[in-house]
């Protein structure tokens, strides 16, 4: 059930990705895909009632979450940070150079 | 064995260094740059003298064994993948002397370039899945940020678009590797092969859809292709030639071959698949580009075409093909990049890309006719150069195969090539 809402997400940060005509909108969708993708690896992760993945050794019976999803999205989050930043940064200078965020009007390329 | 992790660091020292001393002295850039791509190219031939034949070496990083450490692996293929992207890094630097001249911030641009590179060989090397999808992710900031080095309108809406694509590509791939780890409980390629053996065939379906979509994208197969034609004339001409000639190999058709041959299994539906999206990307790309005027759009689009073969002779699974998908894959990187930078040259001469303001200029600029011509022979299949043969072992191998309309597929995408490079030459 989790999962699929995980999934949920990543198809509505996909629609919005493919449908919106704004840049920042896009920008956005991408982070939402990032995000259920980054949600979905520490589920992965996550037992019910796990504690935190210290050893304590006066509870010997206690049960622990797994360590090396938390450690992938540590990892995935820094990645996304910097994709983020770069990706912003070049929607400022399209507007500086187009005054506009609307991808209809970006269109010097031909297809 | 252990100099398989200088392959990623130094590169990154170097990449790391050159910011601090550019401002010393303004040829330190193109001194370290090439000094560094001159060391990787020379380790990587070196490494044929001490790898032993057949064998396989591993390096395991801070001592831990494989199923818990990472690891860097080189076999026959990420060696033959390691050196393709070191020569042509290589010659792309020493290009880049000269050519970058014309933009500012050089010691930026070794910079970016470095850390792709970084990227490239980690992609290569490395033995882990997470690992793998680390080391992408350097080589694909890295394009991202160089496809807009030019900062004008055109390259900024490549590179936005590029950006869009390669991120989601990449959400992809995570969530492919999330399912494999879900289902494995590894990272390990090595590890989690043998444990998906015991997988059932649906979990490896649905995993398998992730990755074609991700590297898929990353390669420029035909539904994914629309990023490629925008994003690789776009930047300056040796980064061009970096991507068209080795990024989407390293990242997208290596990594298919890796993770379907290596870790997934490949199953009869999933080679026709793989075979079904090479001969459209070869048909559809050379297709495409036969409409095209502008010189390094009409180079993008045969490198979509071309890489059609390299993933039709792989996806048919037989020791020909594959044998011939390779060997097609290495030439197209000389052939491709060889273009790109004499499509750089000419740039830089005449000022325009557009075919019809040139004319003439075989008397002008001799040598770079002269190159042009051999490599315009080779990706257009003509008997004595090496392009002919490549696609020859995989027409072959399709025939050998019983793959009938995939052979004429083959031959007739050369002919299509043949004929949009006639005009190149004229």
């Amino acid at each position: 059930m989790v999962y699929f809402l995980c999934f949920l997400l990543f198809l509505i940060g996909l629609y919005c990705i493919v449908t919106k005509k704004n840049l920042l909108k896009i920008i956005i969708g991408l982070v939402i895909v990032e995000y259920a993708v980054n949600l979905f690896l520490v589920l992965l992760g996550y037992k019910t009632g796990g504690h935190a993945p210290i050893i304590n050794l006066a509870a010997p019976d206690w049960i622990y979450v797994d360590p090396l999803p938390q450690a992938l999205v540590l990892t995935s989050i820094v990645i996304g940070l910097a994709v983020l930043a770069l990706v912003v940064a070049i929607a400022m200078r399209i507007y500086e150079r187009y005054g506009t965020f609307d991808i209809t009007q970006i269109r010097k390329l031909r297809g | 064995m252990q100099f398989l992790p200088l392959f990623v660091a130094v590169p990154l020292l170097v990449a790391f260094v050159i910011p601090l001393l550019a401002r010393w002295n303004k040829w330190m850039p193109d001194i370290l740059g090439n000094l560094a791509t001159l060391y990787l190219l020379v380790a990587a031939t070196g490494l044929y003298f001490i790898r032993p034949f057949n064998n396989i070496m591993i390096y395991k990083m801070g001592g831990w064994v494989p199923p818990f450490g990472i690891n860097l692996v080189l076999d026959g293929l990420s060696h033959l993948l390691l050196l393709t992207v070191c020569l042509i890094a290589f010659m792309a630097t020493f290009y880049s002397i000269a050519y970058m001249r014309k933009y500012t911030g050089k010691g930026k641009y070794y910079v970016l370039f470095l850390l792709m590179l970084a990227g490239m060989n980690g992609v290569v090397l490395t033995g882990d899945l997470f690992n793998l999808y680390v080391f992408l992710e350097i080589a694909a900031v890295a394009s991202y940020a160089l496809v807009a080095f030019g900062t004008e309108a055109e390259e900024l809406e490549a590179s936005f678009k590029y950006l869009v694509m390669g991120a989601l590509a990449s959400a992809f791939i995570l969530l492919g590797i999330g399912i494999i780890y879900g289902m494995t409980g590894t990272l390990n390629m090595a590890d989690a092969a043998r444990l998906l053996a015991n997988v059932g065939t649906a979990g490896k379906m649905f995993v398998s859809a992730f990755f074609i979509m991700g590297f898929g994208l990353k390669a420029a197969l035909v539904p994914f292709h629309a990023w490629l034609p925008d994003a690789h004339p776009s930047a300056p001409a040796p980064i061009s030639a970096m991507l068209s000639g080795v990024l989407i190999k390293a990242l997208g058709v290596y990594a298919i071959v890796r993770i379907f041959y290596n870790v997934i299994g490949v199953t009869p539906q999933l080679s026709y698949i793989l075979m079904v999206l090479g001969a459209a990307s070869m048909l559809v790309g050379v297709l495409l580009a036969i409409g095209q005027w502008d010189f390094k759009r009409l180079l993008a689009y045969h490198s979509i075409s071309q890489i059609g073969y390299v993933i039709l002779g792989l996806g048919l699974g037989t020791p020909l093909g594959i044998m011939g998908g390779l060997f097609h894959l290495f030439n197209h990187a000389l052939f491709k990049s060889l273009l790109f930078l004499n499509a750089g040259a000419v740039e830089y001469t005449v000022g325009t890309r557009q075919l019809e303001e040139m004319g003439g200029l075989s008397k002008k600029m001799p040598v770079t006719s002269a190159t042009s011509l051999a490599a315009s022979m080779s990706i257009a299949g003509i008997p004595p150069f090496n392009g002919f043969w490549s696609k020859l072992f995989i027409i072959l191998a399709c025939i050998q195969a019983g793959r009938l309309w995939f052979a004429l597929a083959a031959i007739i995408g050369s002919l299509l090539t043949l004929a949009s490079f006639l005009k190149v030459q004229k």
